[in-house]
């Protein structure tokens, strides 16, 4: 199959859905952050969720977390560049641009990023060439699905 | 080749602020240049000073002085002050708001503006890429391609660029007039920005009046660390500052250039740590856990910044500062770094009370800053106190190998 039917199959599974949502947005955005990304998809399961893994052609490997319901609960990446940030946080987006400007205030200085709030967890750590990061809605984690299983 | 545009319509301005700014030095010693008292006087010596920056409250950051000229100008030229030691990247940028020299513009070879998009952890500096003599100490890189950061020739920043959340383009934000990156990477980008398609990561625009796209940019041109460019000494650099115990108002210490090139500058009794080439890391061994190529040092970390409060048993601190570890007492622990050439030592660090470390609004230093980083090692400027730490840069040979490395 060409890659230019593929991506009319994507585009037709992903109209009636939401295409920017990512982090606690439905399964179907995954495949609109393939798209996006124009990356490789790799589904893998878990006991309680799925784990959807896109590589992006600039080498950053990403992961999306869909819960039983169908829900994306987390995603998380690593790569010599970051990604796409507002595509893959979705609504979340404002709320941890809001959160990171408050913070940079009482940091002092500057250092690896971790933003806790009630209903968003971000962590981005690394340097130049080497990013590593994490986003997750607390309230969506499936039972029994710690934080530090999400890698 | 690029082709360099002059701008050349702020001569009125630059009259009136070379009357207030430093003159190059042109090749010769440069002295200490404002940055503070710590340094000695040789060529390849520039004083740094931690305390609380231009901005005024930093905490745990080195700063230094540098001279930038017009290429091929020694009089055009300005001294700015307040710029931000950075192991963890590479490349001067400058804010707009702290140049009063104008330079020449970067320009593709469509003949439009080069504008850089650099994503750091908590943001992307946006602006300029635009073209330096730069001098420190008495080392010069001709015709750097540096960062200006907060122009307002640019305002309007690309969609896939503030996508990558906020933009630090102010003293506010920044905390510091500029960023000299002297880390091991030599250029920014890398490779990856000088082929198009899906796997160029969009650091670099083309900026034409019709708005802004991604366009490719040679290693040559790319944003890049200035000391690969020195004639001499251009190998590495070794940053030197006395211990803190506790909390200080300023320190002071020195940034040298070259690792072996001069009788100051020998690795001496420091091991090398060889690093991981696809991460650039190294790995840390803590409380019986190794933690593989998750480790790396950063004098642009303002912290130790390492696991989680779950892993260490220490508590974050209260909110806002959720970001630092609060021990009800002071930790005397160890670790061990390991380098991919298989050399490892441990050594001795501290965690102190973050709450109890800032309270004083005077205090700059703060030896036992640290704070969760899950999963990662960041070994910050509290790292830095009281070792000298060598950098290597990728690919240039020193009498401990070739870079990229660290040592201390």
């Amino acid at each position: 199959m060409n890659s230019t039917i593929m991506r009319g199959l994507f585009a037709i599974l992903a109209l009636p859905f939401p295409v920017s949502a990512s982090l606690g947005g439905d399964v179907s955005s995954v495949q609109a952050d393939q798209m996006k990304m124009q990356g490789s998809l790799r589904t893998t399961s878990a006991d309680s969720y799925k784990v959807h893994e896109i590589q992006t052609p600039a080498g950053v490997a990403v992961k999306e977390y869909v819960s039983p319901a169908g829900k994306v609960f987390a995603v998380t990446w690593q790569g010599p560049f970051p990604p796409d940030l507002r595509q893959l946080l979705g609504p979340y987006f404002d709320q941890y641009v809001q959160a990171v400007q408050a913070q940079q205030a009482q940091r002092h200085g500057h250092g690896p990023l971790l933003i806790q709030e009630p209903g968003l967890v971000v962590q981005i750590t690394g340097h130049m060439r080497s990013f590593r990061g994490s986003a997750y809605v607390p309230q969506m984690l499936p039972a029994g699905v710690h934080p530090e299983d999400l890698r | 080749m690029k082709r360099v545009r002059f701008p050349g319509v702020l001569s009125f301005i630059l009259a009136a602020t070379l009357a207030t700014t430093a003159g190059c030095s042109g090749s010769g010693s440069n002295g200490n240049g404002g940055g503070g008292g710590g340094g000695g006087s040789a060529s390849n010596v520039e004083a740094i000073t931690v305390n609380s920056g231009p901005g005024g409250g930093y905490i745990n950051g080195a700063f230094t002085s540098v001279t930038v000229c017009v290429p091929g100008s020694t009089t055009n030229c300005q001294t700015i002050g307040g710029i931000l030691v950075d192991t963890g990247s590479p490349g001067l940028r400058i804010l707009s708001s702290a140049l009063t020299i104008s330079l020449p513009q970067q320009t593709g070879s469509n003949g439009s503006p080069i504008v850089e998009c650099l994503p750091f952890l908590s943001g992307f500096t946006w602006g300029p890429v635009q073209t330096a003599d730069m001098t420190i100490a008495g080392e010069q890189a001709k015709s750097l391609p540096i960062q200006v950061i907060g122009t307002s020739n640019f305002p309007t920043i690309p969609a896939s660029c503030s996508s990558q959340g906020t933009a630090e383009e102010d003293l506010a934000s920044l905390g510091a007039n500029g960023i000299l990156g002297v880390g091991v990477l030599t250029a920014d980008c890398g490779s990856a920005c000088t082929v198009s398609g899906a796997s160029n990561p969009g650091l670099y625009y083309s900026c034409p009046s019709s708005g802004c796209v991604v366009t490719t940019e040679s290693l040559a041109n790319q944003v890049q660390n200035p000391v690969a460019l020195f004639a001499t000494d251009n190998n590495g650099v070794i940053i030197e500052l006395p211990s803190v115990s506790g909390a200080q108002s300023t320190v002071t210490g020195s940034l040298i250039f070259g690792i072996g090139t001069q009788s100051n500058n020998g690795l001496g009794s420091a091991t090398v740590y060889m690093l991981d080439p696809s991460t650039g890391n190294f790995t840390t061994v803590f409380n019986g856990v190794t933690y593989t190529n998750a480790a790396f040092i950063d004098s642009g970390s303002n912290g130790l910044y390492f696991l989680d409060a779950a892993t260490t048993g220490f508590p974050t601190c209260a909110a806002p500062i959720t970001f630092w570890y609060c021990p009800s007492s002071t930790q005397n622990l160890s670790a061990t770094n390991r380098g991919t050439n298989g050399t490892s030592a441990s050594f001795n660090f501290v965690v102190s009370n973050a709450n109890t470390l800032t309270s004083n609004a005077s205090t700059a230093a703060a030896n036992g800053l640290a704070g969760p980083n899950s999963g990662t090692f960041d070994w910050g400027l509290p790292f830095f106190y009281g070792r000298n730490v060598y950098t290597a840069i990728a690919g240039q040979s020193t009498p401990g190998g070739t870079g990229p490395y660290w040592a201390y």
